[in-house]
């Protein structure tokens, strides 16, 4: 069973990091993913950029437009993700947990099973 | 006749362990072993007028909704359906030989999954555990049947694509997911017990529910915590008819006529009790030992106020909560006498000064040091911040009795 876990937290938080603490955080990121890796847990996962480089795009009466900045605006943004295989959701959760940053400031990590449409 | 209501009393008894077991059976899909379960005491009521009930009422109906399930089953005809089925039929299989855990513990633990909202735990848990309809959930928490339906099928719905396993804790979550499923079953309780709104009869029963819970979860876990909670249970509802008035007015604990006290529920607590409170006793155990003590005493004079204030300085010291302080205080003042009580109470000012209790316990100790002046201003606070009506209408004969 596929999770999507997404992964937000305040950019400020980041932003506001001494470069110390950012390494650490990077290597705890390092850390986490290799063991996800060696846990066949992992499937794919990414950083993403600040939601200053975000642009949403809709389609209207056949126009497309573009404008600057996310779909929403939140306190916490999303800033990564990881696609996981676990058993279950309790599974899901235990691996979620262990993100970095479920931990740090007001980080919070989103569970979201990966419908599967050949069932 | 009697042989449908022989069979009738075989569901009600046997309905949440046949429905538990389904569920395992049907690898966690809820309504596909509701539905199963339906189908098979439907066979039951219509085969064992004719062939006599077998010995074994709950391994014949476990047996036929599984059946009932694969039929289902093979009736989407989707291979993978049918090799998951048969592995779970397997298992069932091995259940019946050796029965090692109650699916009902299971049943219970995915029904109180922390995924789920508070809302949807209370409901699924009445549903599947309890005995209730959609229909007398609905109204318990007067909300609207359709609404209460469609929070049943979310919360199924989110068990089945989220994948919440049916299993019983591992042992490092297990004291944790306990706490949580009896913090569900005494807020069903509370809900019945302390509802401002609503109809009597659907009060009772909640609370009847609830104990009937409480009484499954010492039969499953036997743990001391899962004891204390019951028998907090028992000892509050022993006094159902003696705390409302014939015309619904609040009767204090210590103007209740005690004779009216339920005495075979408080003998039931009573016993319990001591065992709850074994080794390190948890919060509900206290709040029993608490009860216990009221339950005990012939007259409120004859409490043994010094016990009882001592417990809720325990039960403050695990959870140092201002509600909590405020009960202790009130207990000191029941024991000291009211000046002591007094300042303990104007000490949580900063806290509680809109609660209505507190203002309430504050009038009332004012009242009995005869300071009526100070005992108006109180009550008139109180009511300037209560919710309930039969609340209000004492408060407002207090109020009448010191301004008189």
């Amino acid at each position: 069973m596929q999770y999507m876990l997404l992964i937000y937290n305040q950019e400020k938080a980041w932003e506001t990091m001494s470069e110390a603490d950012r390494g650490k955080h990077f290597a705890a990121y390092m850390q986490f993913t290799q063991d996800i890796k060696a846990s066949k847990h992992y499937i794919a996962g990414d950083a993403l950029q600040p939601v200053h480089t975000a642009t949403s795009v809709r389609v209207r009466d056949g126009k497309t437009q573009s404008t600057d900045g996310p779909f929403a605006e939140t306190r916490e943004q999303l800033g990564g993700y990881y696609l996981i295989d676990a058993k279950d959701l309790d599974e899901a959760t235990k691996i979620a947990a262990r993100i970095p940053d479920a931990a740090i400031g007001s980080g919070v990590i989103e569970i979201r099973p990966v419908m599967n449409f050949d069932k | 006749m009697r042989a449908a209501a022989a069979i009738e009393e075989v569901f009600r008894a046997e309905r949440a362990r046949v429905l538990a077991t389904t569920i395992r059976v049907c690898n966690g899909d809820f309504d596909l072993a509701e539905e199963a379960v339906q189908e098979a005491f439907a066979a039951a009521l219509s085969r064992w007028p004719v062939e006599g009930t077998p010995d074994e009422p709950r391994g014949w109906l476990v047996q036929v909704a599984r059946n009932k399930a694969i039929d289902t089953i093979r009736r989407r005809v989707k291979l993978r359906e049918i090799v998951a089925a048969e592995d779970a039929s397997e298992a069932a299989a091995s259940f019946e030989h050796v029965a090692v855990t109650d699916d009902r513990l299971r049943l219970i633990y995915t029904c109180c999954h922390p995924a789920l909202a508070p809302e949807a735990q209370i409901a699924l848990t009445l549903r599947t555990l309890g005995g209730l309809t959609t229909e007398e959930i609905a109204r318990a928490f007067l909300s609207a049947p359709t609404t209460m339906a469609q929070r049943l099928v979310r919360a199924k719905s989110k068990i089945k694509e989220a994948r919440i396993p049916y299993v019983v804790p591992e042992a490092s979550e297990l004291a944790e997911r306990t706490g949580q499923v009896m913090a569900v079953v005494y807020l069903i309780f509370n809900e019945g017990y302390a509802a401002t709104m609503g109809d009597e009869w659907v009060r009772r029963d909640l609370c009847r529910e609830a104990i009937r819970l409480g009484r499954l979860l010492v039969e499953l876990t036997d743990g001391a915590e899962a004891k204390g909670l019951l028998a907090l249970m028992l000892l509050h509802d022993s006094r159902r008819d003696a705390r409302t008035t014939d015309t619904g007015d609040l009767v204090l604990l210590e103007d209740q006529d005690r004779t009216r006290w339920d005495r075979a529920q408080i003998d039931e607590a009573l016993a319990l009790v001591p065992v709850a409170l074994t080794g390190g006793p948890g919060t509900y155990a206290l709040q029993a030992a608490i009860a216990a003590l009221h339950a005990s005493a012939p007259t409120s004079a004859q409490t043994d106020w010094p016990q009882i204030a001592a417990l809720f300085g325990e039960l403050l010291r695990r959870v140092p909560t201002p509600v909590i302080a405020l009960n202790h205080a009130v207990a000191i003042a029941m024991w000291q006498g009211p000046a002591a009580g007094l300042t303990r109470i104007d000490a949580l000012e900063g806290e509680l000064a809109d609660y209505h209790l507190w203002h309430a316990a504050r009038a009332d100790l004012l009242r009995r040091l005869d300071r009526k002046k100070e005992a108006a201003t109180a009550y008139r606070a109180a009511l300037a911040c209560v919710g309930s009506e039969p609340e209000r209408r004492f408060l407002e004969r207090r109020l009448a009795e010191v301004t008189a």
